[in-house]
């Protein structure tokens, strides 16, 4: 069976060489296929002697066998190659930039106001909005301060009309809400405030956040704690000395104004701190009997306590932002750091 | 207030350094905001006497004058006008330190030498003055220690104190706290009166007693006004930042800051009949101690006599009856004029004195018997003079009622949460002037108030006093209990934060701008609206309250433009001011502005412009939740482009509106041609409707697309429409996907082509079923739209 040992050379030549997909299919049709050389042999074995056939069909069915496999094998290195030369012609610039919107920024004293928003949800404290024109009862009688009182001078308000002002503090939101609900109440108010001063360190617009809690069996103490946690979850420093010191607001007694550890130097005195090491933060004290009893609410049963912060200062002490007036200049490559 | 360390320490002498007497005053409620070093540095200065001065060899302006240090005679070279033969003044010697620490040496002056310097005032940080040397008494020892001379090893406390603390507007008042602080003795008391000695008097008649309770005065013959004001006085008055006038006026601001009594002194010459307390009268004007006359307002307060006015009460003398050096007999005036009816009344005239200051936040009504006695017996002590009787107008009705308050050890407890000492309660009250009778069974304290407090009707007040001594930092902190219930949120309503944040992830900036805006950019967009203005504006350009959040918005976008940022993507959320027919609304708004690139720039990016659909698609994308069909119709606005203008409806209601700037508002507000911005109202933004959920359809749909030409003005909202209202039941989508006007298509002509998907819940749509519904939707078109298919 010379010629089947030389088709065999032949043909593992020819396969071997296939240079593609289709060359191969080729081949095999010229091979294997129904009129295919291979096919040709088999249907000459009728040809033989009883006694050889066997044998020769055993060969040549083994030869079919093996040129089926090269195929397959040749059929497997084709497209493996076909399919690396693919990926190679694919092959991108993974360096440059994705396609598609950037993401924008949210505003640092919208960042600042969630945040601590955040932080006294988790305590049951609700948000709360009102009015910005503000009616002088809310903004100021029901606060405890009459006309002609000397706090009204230090509030540097914007008039409206005879009665009605910019409201200098979101406190008569904290008004609204003794009117509207009954104890126990939790709120917070943020939003926007109005006094009528600018230069460098101070803005005719500004934000607060204030919150008031009124409930049985609140006193000082438990004041200084929620404050105490804030100003620590807020500056993400659990040691954070906070200090209490008394001051005067007509709406709260007894009052405090609270002071933490300068943050740029840690309490060893530097320009942020005016070399004092402490920093004034917020202003709380326990809710006045007299605002209590304006707004129906028994303050004996129901004592209450309030705080309030300017939303500026905090965020510019936790950002390191040196320039008040950066917050309303609206700078793209001020607000576009704060993703 | 600013006092003089010393002076405190004269009265209550705590063993503290001055920044531990700082922290103590602070943390009792008197802030300390500054203490400062009086002339910090200075060593070895001392008191010395010109007794020679030679005009300079070589320089026309200095002297050469011998000095006597009181032990020694040097020679030092001077340019000061006043360096006079006798002038005693400070004199630094070589190795001597001036405050901040320099250094003085030896030195040649033109050729001469000078062994040191003499100093002006300015040189020794006691005051500004440059104008030649510091002259001292002419009864100044020579050769003494000047710091102790002048008492210069000293601080000035800087106290910031709040309104209601005005009994702290004194050493005095300030000593009184400090000693309760500090647990020191405290001798509070008034020194003797004193005796008259001679009988005069002068009318007092007071017409507005509910204005002037108390009114004391008192006559001083025969003062000598020629007499300097003692040293001691004039550093005192200094360091409280009170420039020394003449030895009378200087010993009413004496006793003024020693214990918080505001004094006048009239020239009892320029006196006519006698002094009346009154109400300005009509047109009456006064020329003040400040040189300025002042047309009176109806209800301020006048001190007058017989014939014309004399002083505004409380806040400032006149002119021509007050003291000067030819004053030889004196009217005192102490007086308690009602906080209340004085408060604003200075302001009112651009008037902020010492003694409106006072006045205002509540003067001790008992403390004029003891102002007047104080003030004569100094005043007979350094300018002379014979004190007549005390004339006292008091009318008691109306001075301020002192009236018990009980304070429960129970309400201490319950408020601060921590029981206090009874013990410790009672040494506070009494200490700080309360007159106090302890009930020890029932754990009360009856208590009056002291007469130099006004603040003190409420048991609140008092645990506010017991709080601040006892010391905050010794009142406990407590944990906080959570809410006991558990807050409820609607799921049809998004929260702001999370329409911000979705703004933010498609590449908005939240900008915030000022709620008060110039009235020009404000008629821009809303000329109709006259917007509330602000009585006292800050600036004309933040003069009203916005109606329109665009205004602000549209001044972000440019100052980011003018600096070469030229993609913008602002959103902002506030109040917009609608001044409507039934009262102001506040109303919650959302606004947003593009310009420049649809995307950022890149390597890959389109440089094209936004354009009106990028911004409705934000919008769309704003509203997808939306519990109402969201729609959008062609409206015509102020500022915007006629022809590129929604209103944006939400069901039947008009919530907002979008579409580009007008070219002439966009060249007007320096923004570019192409600008789009959107104003909706915040409260319908964040309304979403709850997910209306059904099942997904097992069985396959089918897509018919569909081109047709239409009249250009039809809407292809109108297109859309009537193709879920023809297409029958299986119509699960209609799409447009093109649309084509140019060649092919006739001028007046649009092509608009659309996808539209069928499907079944429940079986796969047979082929005849789709055509049948396609071609209803054909016949509808055609029909009511004049449309005609393209091929």
């Amino acid at each position: 069976m010379q010629a089947l040992d030389t088709l065999k050379a032949e043909a593992t030549t020819a396969i071997s060489s296939a240079e593609d997909a289709s060359a191969l299919e080729k081949l095999r049709v010229e091979l294997l296929g129904k009129k295919g050389r291979v096919t040709d042999l088999l249907k000459s074995l009728g040809q033989l002697d009883a006694s050889e056939r066997p044998k020769a069909g055993a060969e040549i069915n083994a030869l079919k066998q093996h040129l089926n496999t090269l195929i397959s094998e040749r059929k497997q290195v084709l497209q493996s190659a076909a399919l690396a030369e693919q990926l190679a012609n694919e092959r991108l610039d993974v360096t440059l930039p994705g396609r598609g919107e950037q993401t924008g920024s949210l505003h640092p004293i919208t960042r600042t106001i969630e945040r601590m928003a955040a932080f006294f949800a988790t305590l049951g404290f609700d948000v709360v909005e009102g009015p910005e024109v503000e009616d002088d009862y809310h903004n100021f009688e029901a606060l405890n301060i009459p006309a002609h009182h000397p706090a009204r001078a230090m509030h540097d308000t914007f008039y409206v009309d005879d009665n009605h002002v910019l409201r200098t503090h979101t406190s008569g939101v904290q008004v609204r809400t003794m009117e509207r609900l009954a104890p126990p109440i939790r709120v917070i108010c943020p939003g926007r405030v109005y006094r009528c001063d600018s230069d460098l360190t101070h803005s005719p617009m500004f934000h607060q956040v204030e919150g008031l809690l009124v409930d049985q069996n609140v006193n000082f103490g438990q004041l200084k704690g929620i404050i105490q946690q804030f100003l620590a979850s807020f500056f993400e420093q659990d040691d954070l000395a906070v200090r209490f010191r008394p001051s005067y607001f007509p709406f709260t007694e007894p009052s405090a104004e609270v002071d933490i550890q300068c943050v740029k130097c840690a309490g060893k005195g530097c320009r942020i701190c005016s070399g004092t090491g402490w920093l004034e933060v917020m202003g709380c004290g326990m809710v006045h009997p007299r605002v209590l009893e304006m707004s129906g609410i028994d303050g004996e049963q129901f004592p209450g306590f309030a705080f309030g912060m300017g939303v500026e200062r905090l965020a510019m002490l936790r950002y390191g932002i040196g320039d008040l007036r950066l917050n309303f200049e609206n700078d793209l490559r001020f607000l576009s750091q704060f993703r | 207030m600013i006092l003089s360390e010393s002076w405190l320490r004269e009265w209550v002498n705590p063993d503290l350094d001055s920044d531990g007497l700082a922290h103590r005053l602070t943390m009792a409620g008197l802030e300390v905001d500054a203490v400062t070093a009086l002339a910090e540095g200075l060593s070895g200065v001392i008191v010395a006497e010109i007794v020679a001065a030679q005009p300079h060899p070589d320089a026309d302006k200095l002297k050469v004058c011998s000095v006597n240090t009181g032990s020694d005679i040097v020679q030092i070279v001077c340019g000061a006008p006043n360096a006079e033969v006798g002038l005693k003044a400070p004199l630094a010697q070589p190795g001597d330190k001036l405050p901040g620490g320099v250094k003085i040496k030896k030195a040649k002056l033109r050729g001469v030498e000078s062994q040191g310097m003499l100093c002006s005032a300015a040189e020794l940080t006691l005051s500004e003055d440059h104008d030649g040397l510091l002259a001292l008494a002419s009864d100044a020892p020579i050769g003494t220690d000047i710091s102790e001379y002048l008492n210069l090893d000293d601080r000035l406390i800087e106290i910031g104190l709040t309104p209601n603390r005005a009994d702290c507007l004194s050493v005095l008042g300030v000593a009184r706290d400090l000693a309760v602080v500090v647990d020191l003795p405290f001798n509070g008391e008034a020194s003797a009166p004193v005796e008259p000695k001679v009988d005069d008097t002068f009318p007092v008649t007071v017409l507005s007693p509910e204005k002037c309770p108390r009114y004391l005065g008192r006559v001083i013959r025969d003062v000598d006004v020629t007499r300097p004001t003692p040293l001691f006085m004039v550093e005192r008055l200094r360091r409280s930042g009170i420039r020394s006038i003449d030895p009378v006026v200087d010993i009413t601001n004496y006793v003024m800051l020693e214990i918080g009594q505001p004094l006048h002194a009239f020239n009892l010459e320029a006196l006519e009949g006698g002094i009346v307390v009154r109400e300005a009268q009509p047109n009456e004007a006064l020329t003040l101690l400040d040189g300025q006359s002042r047309e009176m307002t109806a209800g301020t307060l006048m001190i007058a006599d017989e014939v014309k006015p004399l002083a505004m009460a409380g806040i400032m003398g006149g002119e021509g009856s007050g003291v000067d050096q030819q004053t030889r007999h004196l009217f005192l005036e102490a007086a308690f004029f009602t906080p209340e009816l004085m408060a604003g009344r200075a302001r009112q005239y651009g008037l902020h004195t010492d003694a409106s200051h006072r006045y205002e936040r509540g003067v001790d009504p008992e403390l004029p018997y003891r102002a007047i006695e104080r003030a004569t017996t100094l005043l007979m002590e350094w300018v002379g003079g014979k004190p007549g009787p005390i004339t006292d107008i008091s009318a008691t009705e109306h001075l301020p009622a002192r009236t018990g308050v009980t304070l429960r050890a129970s309400a201490i407890e319950a408020m601060l949460g921590i029981e206090v000492p009874a013990d410790e309660v009672t040494r506070i009250l009494k200490g700080l002037g309360f007159e106090v009778v302890v009930d020890s069974a029932a754990q009360e304290w009856c208590c009056t108030a002291p007469s130099w407090r006004f603040d003190m009707g409420l048991e609140a007040d008092l645990i506010e006093e017991i709080a601040r001594i006892f010391g905050y930092d010794n009142i406990p902190t407590l944990p906080v209990q959570g809410a006991s219930q558990a807050g409820v949120n609607s799921e049809a309503t998004a929260s702001l934060a999370d329409i911000r944040h979705r703004l933010v992830s498609r590449g908005f900036n939240e900008a915030i701008t000022f709620s008060f805006v110039s009235p020009d950019a404000q008629a821009l967009f809303d000329p109709d609206w006259v917007p509330v203005a602000l009585k006292n504006p800050i600036s004309s350009d933040l003069a009203v309250m916005r109606t329109s959040l665009l205004p602000g918005l549209a001044g972000a976008a440019a100052h980011n433009i003018k600096r070469q940022i030229t993609r913008v993507r602002f959103f902002e959320t506030g109040l917009r001011f609608l001044p409507e027919a039934n009262g102001l609304t506040q109303t919650p708004t959302l606004a947003l502005i593009l310009c420049g690139a649809r995307t950022p720039e890149g390597w890959s990016a389109e440089s094209d412009s936004v354009d009106f659909y990028d911004l409705k698609g934000e919008i769309e994308a704003l509203l997808a939740a939306a519990a109402k069909p969201v729609t959008f119709r062609s409206a015509i606005r102020a500022g915007l482009h006629d022809g590129q203008t929604a209103e944006v409806v939400l069901g039947d209601s008009v919530i907002g509106v979008m579409g580009r700037l007008h070219p002439v508002a966009a060249s007007e507000l320096d923004l570019p041609d192409k600008t789009f911005v959107a104003e909706l109202d915040l409260a319908e933004v964040l309304q979403r409707a709850m997910p209306d959920y059904h099942d997904i359809s097992r069985y396959p749909e089918v897509r018919r697309d569909l081109a047709v030409v239409l009249d250009k003005q039809v809407a292809a909202s109108a297109a859309v429409d009537l193709v879920k209202a023809a297409a029958g039941e299986y119509l699960a989508d209609v799409v447009v996907f093109d649309l084509y006007e140019g060649e092919g298509v006739a001028e007046n002509e649009k092509s608009l082509a659309m996808g539209l998907t069928f499907r079944d819940q429940s079986r796969t749509l047979t082929d005849e079923e789709v055509s049948n519904a396609l071609a209803q939707v054909i016949d509808s078109l055609t029909e009511k739209l004049g449309a005609r298919l393209r091929h």
